[in-house]
């Protein structure tokens, strides 16, 4: 029983601990957001006793940063670049989960190998693209290019979603005469809530956080926040608590999902490792 | 079990199928697949920024010869191998040996694992900013806790090759080996308990168990886990873009840097497309190991 009881104590030591590490610079950054200059320039960090402020947030959200035109234009490419995704996403992995089809085995193995291309080898000829067609500074290229880009994996997450419901439950409603994409909509999709929302946060996390190629395609007016964060750096010079200000808006939409669905989450990461 | 009546879900020889995935395998085609093979026609262009084009002289496959005697790519190959070894080991034997000591399933473990995943969830841009924070020499907290627990001189982190260096695999074991443990302990958990108890009461002890049970029984998992960090050791950039910009030197400057400064920052556009194709070639090649192990998508009524 002693045994149990220092084992125990010894596991949640080693959790504590972790957690704290995870923790830590996520903590320094939202409390730096939040002090003044006074206690930024200070002798010693300040971890917790500080009276916050919410200084940083009203110079970024008020200078002539146009940081609010950046907090849209990140909702507006997430938020299109998971709609699109998922229902073309959703479509695709429905008829890869349900139909024999010729090319079938080549598309899902082509999605499954295209969904590694680093950013990196996108950039150049993206960048191309932009100047060939001359759509500079345009939200649409980097929506287009999102929606490309986060596809494979929605695809692959979907389809394990599809296969997990009985084709049983079909039948009823194809010996009725439903067609497939009356199927899908009548019987399927609502119970695929749960897949659709694991795709929906990978999605939307992909889209929210991109940099490389938001840096390239976007201008003053079309920047999303990473791109807005990392140039006021060289842009402004280096003021800590505003860019932790914009690095913590950043950050929220992600802390949100992962703690109203870290299962779901955990279960998407190691979906690819890792089966049944 | 009964053999189901094949019923005509999907009319074979019709196009239903093909109007389902058509969308989206139309974006991946010119998304994805376009941009590959752009690549692989840019390099053969002496295309530089400012220049149409159609004027670009084509060069044959010299950027490709000049990239096997490049200094300079074989510098970021070493860097990037050399990161790589060190993240992917350290992240490995932190992550499994973790996951093995918190396997158990005890309470409030579901709270801490969310907290466990929240640095993958952040934006490398936002993970780079926190560290360069971090690690700065003047405000950093780092060089202020190695001056007060160890009367340490501060520190120029970023600005020294070595120290940066190990501050860029320090910051991508803090946000990655969480990424490890996750899978790893999903993979023990999955394991059949009997096996446990069979070895258990063969008499292997706690060593014998991790070393000849449970890990050579969660060696494809191991394998993947490893295999996806190095796909992304060879995708990454974002983090090192915004700590050090890949210096001082070339000291932390990884492959995809490498060609995103030779193409935006040097403007050659070509010769940056040819170091692409090896990115891909990489790339790629290392999915297909992935690929061969686990298939998901892969039925077993596929022909």
């Amino acid at each position: 029983m002693k045994n149990d009881s220092v084992r125990l104590a010894y596991y949640y030591t080693v959790l504590i601990l972790l957690a704290a590490i995870s923790l830590a610079p996520i903590w320094v950054m939202i409390s730096t957001s939040l002090k003044d200059e006074v206690t930024l320039q200070g002798d010693t960090p300040v971890w917790f006793f500080f009276v916050p402020t919410m200084d940083n947030y009203q110079a970024i959200l008020t200078g002539r940063g146009k940081f609010d035109t950046y907090l849209i234009n990140s909702i507006i490419v997430a938020g299109s670049t998971t709609v699109i995704t998922l229902l073309f996403g959703g479509f695709c992995a429905y008829a890869l989960s349900r139909a024999k089809f010729t090319g079938r085995t080549f598309l899902a193995n082509a999605t499954l190998l295209v969904r590694m291309v680093p950013p990196a080898v996108i950039a150049v000829p993206a960048f191309a693209f932009v100047i060939l067609a001359g759509i500079d500074n345009d939200l649409l290229a980097l929506t287009f290019l999102y929606t490309a880009i986060s596809l494979p994996f929605a695809i692959w997450l979907l389809f394990g979603f599809f296969k997990q419901i009985p084709e049983e439950l079909e039948e009823a409603a194809i010996v009725d005469g439903a067609s497939p994409l009356q199927v899908f909509f009548r019987v399927l999709l609502p119970l695929m809530s749960s897949g659709y929302a694991v795709a929906g946060i990978f999605t939307f996390r992909i889209a929210w956080n991109e940099f490389i190629l938001a840096l390239l395609l976007t201008g003053r007016n079309t920047r999303t926040l990473p791109v807005a964060a990392a140039s006021h750096i060289t842009e402004e010079g280096v003021e800590w608590g505003r860019i932790m200000a914009m690095g913590t808006l950043i950050v929220i939409p992600p802390l949100i999902f992962t703690f109203f669905a870290a299962k779901q989450i955990i279960a998407g990461m190691t979906a690819g490792a890792v089966k049944g | 079990m009964p053999t189901t009546a094949a019923k005509p879900r999907w009319e074979p020889g019709t196009l239903t199928p093909y109007a389902f995935v058509a969308p989206a395998a139309i974006l991946m085609a010119t998304g994805l697949l376009y941009p590959v093979f752009m690549a692989f026609y840019l390099s053969f262009f002496d295309w530089e920024i400012g220049r149409d084009l159609g004027d670009a002289n084509t060069v044959g496959f010299s950027h490709f010869l000049r990239m096997v005697q490049d200094p300079q790519v074989w510098e970021v190959l070493w860097v990037t191998i050399r990161f790589g070894f060190w993240v992917i080991t350290l992240e490995m034997v932190l992550g499994i040996s973790l996951a093995l000591l918190l396997e158990k399933p005890i309470r409030g473990a579901s709270i801490f694992r969310t907290i466990f995943i929240l640095p993958l969830m952040v934006s490398p841009v936002v993970v780079g900013l926190i560290w360069r924070y971090l690690f700065d020499a003047r405000a950093g907290w780092i060089n202020y806790y190695l001056n007060a627990w160890f009367g340490m001189e501060p520190l120029v982190w970023l600005g020294d090759p070595e120290l940066a260096f190990f501050a860029i695999v320090f910051t991508d074991i803090w946000q990655w080996t969480p990424f490890i443990f996750i899978i790893i302990i999903a993979g023990l958990q999955a394991l059949s308990s009997e096996v446990i108890e069979a070895s258990e009461i063969d008499g292997a002890n706690w060593w014998q168990q991790i070393f000849l049970v449970k890990l050579p029984m969660i060696k494809s998992i191991i394998i993947i886990a490893l295999l996806m960090r190095l796909i992304d050791v060879f995708r990454g950039l974002e983090v090192m873009l915004i700590m050090t910009g890949g210096g001082p030197g070339r000291s932390t400057e990884l492959l995809s840097l490498h060609i995103y400064k030779r193409a935006f920052e040097t403007q050659q556009l070509g010769y940056a497309s040819a170091i692409a194709v090896l990115l891909i070639l990489v790339v790629f090649g290392l999915s297909l190991l992935i690929l061969k192990m686990s298939n998901p998508m892969k039925t077993k009524s596929d022909v």
